[in-house]
């Protein structure tokens, strides 16, 4: 292992902890801001919202505090591990990371404790606002941070003088086809995520006849939810996957595995075994016209080949350097983030079909539930594959057709980086640990747990009015 | 003042609020074993920065990632060439974030000890090595003729940058002691507490500085460069840290508090007005001529002004509203028995 792999592999492994927290936290918070905006129109009348916003309010906070401390990792890591990067890019790059911080950073990280802590100080409408600004806030966040990600797989709006790349054009960078539609996708992810992690808790709480009222009610907001962020991925992951054949040919090559150039009209191979020594597929199962369709939304589009795009690439951006990324891991990520992605979107519609067809289906649908409850951990699986599917497909580019990755790498020395990785993922470890045992724990309490049993941030008791912040399950009613 | 400088300053700003502000929530988790002595003294400690703390954290987020987009090559090389330092403030910074968390998830008391040693640990680890990072920078590393620095951690810890790191170690430690003496009820045996170890780390701090700024002046020739009044901040920093003692003796707490800010502001802006007197923002401890200076190191005009209007739109936005969030939460706080029932 050369600095390059480890820094590679320290930055995957901070990436993928810091997402694996705030893909739940950034669409959790926008359902949270809905519940409590449905709390706010039905206060004085029905507990029910407040009791559903406070039980995954609690879940929420959970795990925004390790969001935000991992968001330091992410952001340092950039000087600390690519200097040489930072160096390149800063002028254009620092940009949307600055713009992340101030715009929204502050915005969550100050409302998140107005809006809990604030409980009996603040009157309801600021409260309820306080939580829109960190659903509000969260989004902010997380386009600029894909803006900036976007930027590194199509670059746009610059000019290389020397040894930078400087900014041009900032429109052209905030208005990077590629940001949007990654936006979108990591939205509707994010969506997903959130949506499928309050139908497991529901469900596994309606299986066990606990808060009814709260539970088929949040059910159903989660449902719409989930259904909504599936289609979404879905139809943003399309334009994404058929927009990389224009500017990054070689990852959709890859995603396909697809060595030499298709015919038309292209085949899709479903599953297939690769040789990468070889440069070939051993075994493929194929489907005809589905890679036409795929490719361009028709039935004879073809589409380029690894090894063809290798020799154009080596023209293009220097002989000597093998372009094609590790073809397995983009072309089997890929595959799985797409079949989580279906069976996902199947679950969903398939709760909105039982919601339809009659009154109690949905509720009482045993199977149904306990499918909800499984497919818990799926989301996760799909964005890390996702991840990877993008990233790895990437290579060996850190900004696509301008700097590879070892080209952007710091000058430290294997002993630092090595010891660096091994304390990160110490912390990694424990965190992700304690993180899933306490949200596990916090979930399975469920809403009627006694407040003494559900602890959360600790509690000051103000001049003595008795008045400690509240937890909110119901102390006064 | 050219856009440059502008940067240059508003770094200065960023990194001085940060210290201004986490130096306190940073300071009352260090002091927290010496003043609480049972759960609800340590709640209410908690209590006392519980809404702010993460609200002041992302002043380093934003220190950091101004300094990336306005100085690409400083922000790099200071990272880069410091990142055993780094690393351990991450992971400090780690702990401690999720400590406040989940301190009070699981209702045991070796649970909750274990917690309580990371927030503790989380606070005086990263307020020494700050020290140890704003040391280095008026130091310098080695850099070499690529802008990349070199060096072990030999280079990084010299006497210097240890004085340093005990200094602002012991001066947040301070500050922490009398923000609790605004936050706490005056009326408390932890507000008595918290008196004393205003008294106590404040002689400390004062120890700590002094040997910092003697170092400075011997070996650093800290303020050689400092134009007419090169005295001026070494001497307000004392006369600061001077008035804190009359202050508490006065028993006037927001005095007390404001002079320990102030002399956090101070010695922050000395770091950065020595850097911007010599013209660099990293010396090179193998050659002067190699030395990062303001000007290679900045963006381009176009970044610096694009980054100027979202500062000039968001900078007064955020600190009006953090302003606003210490409004709200300004009642003192007092250890109550039922807090831990209550469950919050």
């Amino acid at each position: 292992m050369d600095v390059v792999d480890l820094s590679r592999f320290q930055f995957a492994s901070t990436s993928i902890f810091h997402f694996f927290f705030v893909s739940l936290t950034v669409g959790l918070a926008f359902l949270i801001a809905v519940m409590e905006t449905f709390a706010y129109f039905r206060r004085g009348r029905s507990t029910v919202y407040d009791r559903m916003s406070s039980f995954f309010g609690h879940l929420f906070l959970i795990n925004f505090a390790v969001g935000v401390v991992t968001g330091i990792v992410q952001e340092f890591q950039f000087g600390m591990n690519w200097s040489e990067y930072s160096e390149f890019v800063g002028n254009i790059f620092g940009v949307p990371l600055a713009l992340e911080v101030l715009m929204a950073f502050f915005l969550e990280s100050t409302f998140i404790g107005l809006w809990w802590f604030g409980k009996d100080r603040l009157k309801p409408w600021m409260r309820l606002g306080a939580i829109w600004l960190v659903a509000i806030g969260t989004q902010i966040s997380m386009f600029w941070i894909v803006l900036a990600n976007a930027w590194m797989h199509h670059p746009v709006g610059y000019e290389v003088v020397g040894d930078r790349a400087l900014l041009t054009d900032f429109s052209a960078v905030v208005f990077n086809p590629k940001a949007w539609l990654y936006s979108l996708h990591v939205q509707g992810s994010a969506w997903t995520v959130a949506g499928f992690f309050v139908l497991a808790i529901s469900a596994y709480h309606l299986l066990r006849k606990h808060d009814v009222d709260v539970f088929s009610r949040a059910l159903r907001l989660a449902l719409v939810f989930a259904a909504v962020g599936t289609v979404f991925s879905a139809a943003s992951g399309h334009t994404a996957a058929q927009y990389a054949r224009e500017d990054q040919p070689m990852k959709f090559a890859a995603m396909e595995a697809q060595w030499e150039d298709s015919g038309s009209p292209a085949p899709w191979s479903a599953l297939a075994l690769i040789d990468e020594e070889r440069r070939e597929n051993t075994w493929s199962l194929e489907i005809p016209y589905v890679g036409s369709i795929l490719a361009e939304n028709n039935l004879s589009a073809s589409y380029r080949g690894l090894n063809s795009l290798n020799e154009e690439y080596q023209e293009l951006y220097g002989e000597g350097r093998d372009y094609i990324p590790p073809v397995t891991w983009v072309y089997w990520s890929f595959r799985i983030m797409v079949g989580i992605g279906v069976l996902l979107m199947g679950a969903a519609f398939a709760g909105l079909f039982l919601w339809w067809r009659r009154r109690g289906a949905l509720d009482g649908t045993r199977w149904y539930l306990r499918a909800l409850v499984l497919l818990l951990p799926l989301p996760w699986i799909a964005n890390f594959t996702g991840w990877m599917t993008t990233e790895m497909g990437r290579q060996p580019f850190m900004v696509y057709g301008l700097l590879t990755v070892d080209e952007g790498v710091s000058a430290n020395s294997v002993t630092e980086v090595l010891t660096g990785l091994v304390g990160l993922w110490v912390v990694y470890l424990g965190l992700i640990g304690l993180d899933i045992y306490l949200l596990t724990k916090t979930a399975k309490a469920g809403t009627h747990k006694p407040d003494a049993e559900i602890l959360a941030a600790p509690a000051p008791d103000y001049e003595g009015t008795g008045v400690g912040g509240p937890v909110g399950y119901d102390r006064e009613r | 003042m050219d856009l440059v400088d502008l940067w240059f300053w508003l770094i200065a700003l960023t990194f001085t609020l940060y210290f201004f502000l986490e130096g306190f929530d940073f300071g009352v988790d260090a002091l927290r074993p010496l003043i609480a002595k049972d759960e609800s003294e340590e709640r209410a400690l908690t209590g006392t920065i519980g809404p702010f703390w993460d609200g002041n954290e992302v002043w380093v987020i934003a220190a950091a990632g101004v300094m990336f987009s306005t100085f690409p090559v400083w922000y790099g090389a200071l990272f880069s060439g410091l990142y055993p330092v780094f690393v351990v403030i991450l992971l400090a910074l780690l702990l401690r974030g999720v400590s406040f968390e989940y301190r009070n998830q699981v209702d045991s008391q070796r649970w909750r000890d274990v917690w309580d040693w990371m927030s503790f640990l989380g606070s005086i680890v990263p307020s020494f090595l700050w020290g140890v990072v704003m040391a280095k920078i008026i130091e310098g590393m080695p850099v070499r003729d690529d802008q990349t620095v070199g060096g072990g951690l030999g280079d990084v810890f010299t006497p210097f940058a240890l004085a340093g790191g005990a200094a602002t170690l012991l001066l947040f430690v301070l500050h922490g002691a009398n923000f609790l003496l605004l936050r706490l009820h005056t009326d408390t045996v932890l507000y008595r507490r918290a008196r004393t170890m205003a008294f106590v780390w404040g002689a400390l701090a004062t120890v700590a500085i002094l040997v910092f700024v003697i170092q400075g002046y011997v070996t650093e020739g800290l303020f050689e460069d400092f134009g007419v009044l090169p005295w001026l901040f070494p001497a307000a920093a004392f006369l600061t840290l001077a008035s804190i003692w009359l202050a508490l003796v006065t028993r006037r707490d927001v005095l007390a508090f404001v002079m320990s800010g102030l002399t956090i502001v101070f010695a922050t802006m000395t770091v950065f007005i020595a850097l911007f007197t010599r013209g660099v923002v990293l010396p090179s401890t193998i050659s002067d001529d190699l030395s990062l200076t303001l000007e290679e190191t900045a963006s381009e005009p176009y970044t610096l002004e694009l980054m100027t209007w979202v500062g000039a739109i968001f900078l007064p936005l955020i600190i009006g509203y953090q302003i606003w969030n210490y409004y709200v939460f300004r009642e003192r706080v007092r250890p109550d028995e039922g807090a831990l029932d209550r469950g919050y």
